[in-house]
């Protein structure tokens, strides 16, 4: 069986709607549990005391804001490269969830950073390409809103995404190569040492899966929505020549 | 139980409130997106089989 079998709008919504409550379910349990372990019982940090508790919401928003903006990149390509619509749609559905994302990072860092750092906002490189992906997103959203042929917005959309994956790329590596600014490196490596305790490292990652869940739910609900949109436009076009 | 949050109360309770707000209202909005568009869907389906019989 080939991937490009799920690209059929038919076989795709049939599918998704076996995923979506086992979906729907994951991401309720991980983040809900997720955010009241973090909440409730991790202790305060010997040096961020209780503002270590941000942490759960910042860095898996901050993580999923980037992945989305990967995940529209994946499938910008295969609609420029394919044209399978499903993909197309799903980049479209995924925006809205990446720009939410995005807003949480930025203001729970801000948040964070004025009690550590002693200032919301530093133009720091990570910080600044994160701001600028952000408006990525708003420009994306607003170019489909502008555009009245689907196949049209599709592609200029498609070409911004590209372009946008530069800052993408540029707000998770930033820290590696540009080692000047406040933002301090990954949270999380897989270089040997531990960077982390567990008693911090284990919620972390329930949060991680509870955003990733939350994201795949709300892309599943757009784009099987984006497709009844385009199946409605296909009717209203017939109605009107009939 | 409400943990002792200590002098950083504001910026821990903020973080969480505007998060938990802007989650819901995005979870808001796709459902919203998703209810009104069946609902067309499903009158001009049935505009269209009135018409063809």
């Amino acid at each position: 069986m080939s991937l490009w079998e799920y690209a059929n709008p038919t076989k795709f919504m049939a599918t998704t709607a076996a995923v979506l409550p086992w979906a729907v379910g994951v991401a309720v349990l991980t983040l809900g549990g997720g955010l009241l372990w973090a909440f409730f019982l991790t202790p305060d940090d010997f040096r961020q005391g209780s503002t270590v508790k941000i942490m759960f919401l910042h860095v898996p928003a901050a993580m999923m804001a980037i992945n989305a903006w990967i995940m529209m990149l994946v499938t910008s390509l295969v609609w420029l490269i394919r044209r399978h619509h499903v993909s197309a749609l799903a980049a479209r559905a995924a925006a809205p969830a990446g720009l939410a994302f995005t807003v949480i990072g930025l203001i729970t860092g801000a948040l964070w950073g004025q009690p550590m750092w002693g200032t919301a906002w530093v133009w720091d490189p990570r910080l600044t390409s994160f701001l600028v992906l952000c408006l990525f997103y708003i420009g994306y959203l607003a170019l489909w809103q502008a555009i009245e042929d689907p196949d049209t917005a599709a592609d200029l959309t498609a070409v911004l995404c590209l372009v946008g994956s530069v800052f993408a790329l540029l707000s998770r590596y930033a820290v590696f190569f540009w080692s000047q600014g406040l933002h301090q490196g990954p949270s999380l490596s897989l270089q040997p040492g531990t960077r982390m305790d567990w008693a911090y490292k284990a919620p972390l990652y329930v949060c991680m899966v509870g955003f990733a869940a939350l994201f795949v739910v709300l892309v599943l609900i757009g784009t099987r929505s984006m497709i009844r949109a385009r199946r409605l436009r296909a009717l209203e076009l017939r109605e009107r020549m009939a | 139980m409400m943990p002792d949050l200590g002098r950083y109360a504001f910026e821990v309770l903020s973080s969480y409130a505007v998060t938990l707000g802007i989650l819901a209202a995005v979870v808001a909005l796709y459902l919203w997106h998703d209810a009104r568009t069946r609902a067309a869907l499903r009158d001009a389906e049935r505009r269209r089989q009135a018409r063809d019989g």
